[in-house]
């Protein structure tokens, strides 16, 4: 259940979508959670910021995360991973402070912090001891408006980003299919291009470029403060305006990209590569976002995902790990946190002597039995069981429920709609799962993709 | 209602089984303790409690001691495979029925097999804690090794080596750990390989499993909605039935063999390096100054000297750092960063600029005063913030054979560390000649 799929810069930090339990909200000020339950505070400051506040008082620890409506596919034509490059120029110096400044002070205290940046978010984040939250606020509201940029910084970040792509892309041969997969499966969509960018535009992006998009979109009101851990609610109304409540409000762009045209062909994407022994399979399609599917769409295709390949009771696991022998891992990842329609994506490795041919035909055809005859009572009842009990679990870490709400916010979600995600889910029928896989997963508007070893490799010497 | 998780008054603790921890010293003590009990049941197994019902769930971490150093000469990746099979059948449940029933109660069990420990984990919501402490129990006391799973397992596991067996950086972790510690235990693969696979039986893995799954070597940390009384009930019920002894290979102290250099040319874009300096063991009395000059040189993610050096001023990396690798029979400081190609004779010319400057100067009174309130601020941050998370810490407390009270008498020993003691663990450390593996292009006038 965790998704790290779209987020291109995470140490140590996880982003999880699950399901919540029914919560109250308070505007400005907290109510009392229904019993077993989590109160979550909600409110707007005057220039717009909005502010979420998950008290959990169980060690004096507090994780401050900002999100930014604004992500990688928002990147201009041409400039591919400005959004990822100006998260890392966010650490260097303001008009007030030298670089290193801020993170001095989340030192002293033993605080730890980072930064990652999506397709459609990105978000800054410490954790650190309440006495240190006032600092952390007016330091992250410094830097939301008073980042200097030397070109001698740029040229050192940019060497650093270009490296990150060697590490996280290049060094892998799964990634770099992943890559060119989503370049095959958005035709027109800005998803089409790596979060961290093509490395011919990466090289060329300068001051300039990362001014534009700082002073385009790095706005209060177009951010998301959210405050999880051991804080009070009501004292923090006044800090918050004190903070970041003066910085004045941006005319901000529409946020409107490119949609993607009827697609109506069956695409294959293979790589060979001589880091592969064993080769592997995926499937794409393009799937939905809670904002642009029908009511309860996104739910489907959750449960969709869990009764298909998620874990070991699912129809893949037990269908060709278990009793066919053929596969040795099955997945199946969907992610409707998004602002556009996310991807929806199968995956098999061969196991023993299987051919990937037998895997890919298997996988068709277990998708083609919850078409034609969609999904059982009793298996769609364990499945939302499953997806329910994780809220209880990620309820467990404040970092982890900081990211949940601050990944529904910015993806055009409300707290409200957050919080009644598990009744969602419980209302979902099976003839639903079924109309969901017959609506999107269509072979004819699919993406294979292939992980070759070299023709003449013997496989696993 | 005592609920531990929350700060307790100091004098609150009722008896001495609890130990109160303070998370942070800037707060006034009052606001910052967490109470860990040590509970005890009437047949000597112990746990350390966390008591709290803010979230309605129940985490327990345990551990056996006795990792992949178990693994038979030749057998190598058996107790790996027998820790994976102990959720594929057990008692009267078949593989199938075992999942369906762990499905069914909407628990999550972990286990994993690592060098020196088997380690597990148990989440439950709490309205079902009892029916999975009775799935856990089986899984733990009565593991079936069928056949079937045994062989589908195993299989699994050949196909994701086998997949690794061209990959530059999977294959350099099993040189490395091959050439820095020869003959040892601690240089087989943890998962063994298709060879030492195929050679398992069921019945090696029963007998494993009765040498290593014992009361003796059993640590274990409880975190979540519990009180003491229902945990010892559930600790006999879980664990009540295993041997009361285990029976393991005694494994030799080792030091890791420095002084080589190990080549491992592939064409990559970039170049892995890792180094390895001579490590300091918990029990040292020089410990926590090479803990802080570890802290100093690279172990902190934004604050290192390595870290403004390779990466801040010169941009030569996405990520550097240092870390103290503390092994039961073992210890290690080592280095590990991914640089361009064309630049790594840089890059590692740097590293060694910075070691020489730690060995000989050591480090400045404000560097070393900013290290500590950093590990000591963070303590709670980094590793008591959840359930889970401050479940975890507590097992690894105690597979370290170190006391309840570790946290706080910590706090003390860090403070008591002086500029001076840096710069002799540094001496000690840093002045050896490293073994140092490059991956990727062959460097052009390379060191080694």
């Amino acid at each position: 259940m965790m998704h790290v799929g779209r987020v291109s810069r995470i140490r140590g930090f996880v982003l999880v979508m699950v399901a919540l339990q029914p919560l109250m909200t308070g505007h400005a000020a907290a109510v009392d959670a229904p019993s077993g339950g989590t109160e979550v505070g909600n409110f707007m400051l005057s220039n717009g910021m909005q502010v979420v506040v998950i008290p959990d008082h169980r060690v004096p620890v507090v994780t401050q995360l900002i999100m930014y409506k604004v992500g990688a596919a928002d990147d201009p034509p041409g400039k591919s991973g400005i959004a990822h490059f100006l998260e890392h120029l966010m650490f260097k110096a303001t008009k007030q402070h030298p670089a290193g400044e801020f993170k001095a002070k989340i030192a002293e205290v033993g605080g730890r912090q980072n930064a990652f940046t999506s397709s459609d978010y990105t978000g800054y984040y410490q954790v650190v001891t309440p006495e240190a939250l006032s600092t952390m606020m007016e330091f992250e509201a410094d830097r939301m408006r008073n980042v200097v940029l030397s070109d001698a910084v740029i040229m050192s970040e940019r060497n650093v980003i270009l490296e990150e792509r060697r590490s996280r892309i290049e060094a892998s041969p799964q990634a770099l299919l992943d890559e060119e997969t989503r370049a095959t499966l958005y035709q027109n969509h800005p998803y089409r291009v790596p979060m961290i960018g093509w490395m011919h535009e990466m090289e060329q992006l300068d001051r300039g470029d990362a001014m534009a998009f700082y002073d385009r979109y790095y706005a209060p009101n177009n951010a998301i403060l959210v405050l999880a851990g051991d804080v009070d609610i009501a004292a923090l109304g006044e800090l918050a305006e004190e903070t970041y409540g003066t910085i004045p409000r941006r005319e901000l762009p529409p946020r409107v990209r490119p949609q993607e045209p009827e697609q109506n062909t069956k695409r294959t994407v293979a790589l060979t590569d001589p880091r592969v022994t064993v080769p592997s399979f995926e499937k794409s399609w393009v799937g939905a976002s809670f904002r642009t599917a029908e009511a309860g769409e996104i739910e489907a295709l959750e449960l969709l995902a869990e009764t298909l390949g998620r874990g070991p009771r699912s129809r893949f696991y037990q269908e060709l790990v278990v009793k066919r022998g053929i596969a040795s891992s099955v997945d199946a990842d969907f992610d409707g946190d998004s602002l556009d329609a996310s991807s929806f994506t199968v995956s098999a490795s061969p196991r023993g002597d299987a051919k990937i041919e037998t895997v890919e035909d298997a996988i068709d055809a277990e998708i083609r039995k919850i078409v034609e005859a969609g999904v059982t009572d009793v298996e769609l009842e364990s499945a939302k069981n499953r997806l329910v009990r994780s809220w209880t679990f990620v309820r467990d870490s404040q970092t982890e429920m900081a990211a949940l709400y601050g990944t529904a916010l910015a993806t055009g979600r409300t707290v409200q709609d957050v919080q009644n995600w598990p009744e969602r889910i419980r209302a979902v029928t099976p003839k639903e799962v079924q109309a969901v896989a017959i609506k999107y997963l269509k072979s004819e508007r699919s993406v294979a993709g292939y992980l070759l070893p070299p023709e003449d490799a013997s496989s696993g010497d | 209602m005592m609920n531990m998780f929350h700060r307790l008054p100091l004098g609150a603790a009722k008896s001495l089984l609890v130990v109160l921890v303070f998370l942070s010293p800037a707060a006034t003590p009052a606001r910052a303790a967490m109470a860990i009990q040590q509970v005890e049941t009437t047949s000597g197994i112990k746990a350390w409690l966390v008591e709290d019902y803010t979230v309605p769930m129940v985490t327990i971490q345990f551990a056996f001691r006795g990792g992949s150093t178990q693994d038979p000469p030749g057998r190598e990746g058996s107790v790996n495979l027998m820790s994976e099979l102990l959720l594929e059948g057990a008692g009267d449940l078949d593989s199938d029925a075992f999942r369906q029933q762990l499905d069914d109660i909407g628990a999550e069990i972990g286990l994993s097999a690592g060098l020196d420990a088997v380690q597990g984990s148990l989440q439950v919501p709490v309205d079902r804690k009892d029916d999975a402490f009775d799935l856990l129990r089986l899984a733990i006391e009565r593991p079936r090794f069928d056949q079937a799973p045994m062989d589908r397992v195993r299989a699994q596991i050949v196909t994701g080596i086998t997949a690794k067996a061209k990959d530059p950086l999977a294959v350099s972790n099993v040189v490395w750990m091959k050439e820095i510690y020869g003959d040892h235990p601690y240089s087989r693969p943890v998962q063994g390989s298709p060879e030492s696979l195929a050679a398992a039986t069921t019945s090696d893995l029963k007998a494993l499993h009765n040498r290593v799954f014992a009361r003796s070597n059993l640590v274990i940390a409880v975190t979540g909605a519990i009180d003491a009384d229902a945990l010892k009930s559930a600790m006999d019920q879980i664990f009540g039935r295993l041997p009361a002894e285990s029976s393991l290979m005694p494994v030799s102290e080792t030091a890791p063999k420095l002084a080589q250099f190990i080549s491992l040319p592939y064409d990559l874009p970039q170049n892995e390096l890792l180094l390895a300096y001579p490590g300091v063991s918990l029990k040292d009395p020089q410990f926590f100054a090479a803990y802080l000059m570890n802290h100093i040189l690279g172990g902190d993610a934004f604050m290192s000297r390595l870290w403004n050096e390779v990466r801040e001023k010169r941009g030569l990396t996405y990520g550097i750092n240092s870390y103290l690798e503390l092994g039961d029979h073992a210890s290690a400081l080592l280095i590990r960063t991914a640089t361009r190609a064309d630049r790594a004779g840089e890059t590692l010319s740097i590293i060694d600029t910075e070691i020489k400057r730690m060995a000989d100067e050591g480090v400045t009174e404000e560097e070393l005063e900013m290290a500590k309130e950093t590990v000591i601020g963070g303590y709670a941050i980094h590793n008591l913030t959840s359930s889970v998370q401050t479940a975890n810490t507590l097992v690894g407390i105690q597979l370290k054979n170190l006391d309840i009270d570790f946290i706080d008498e910590r706090q003390g020993l860090i403070e008591a560390v002086t500029v001076e003691d840096i710069s002799s663990a540094a001496k000690r450390l840093l002045s050896a000649k490293p073994a140092l593996m490059i991956v990727g292009p062959p460097l052009e006038g390379k060191k080694g």
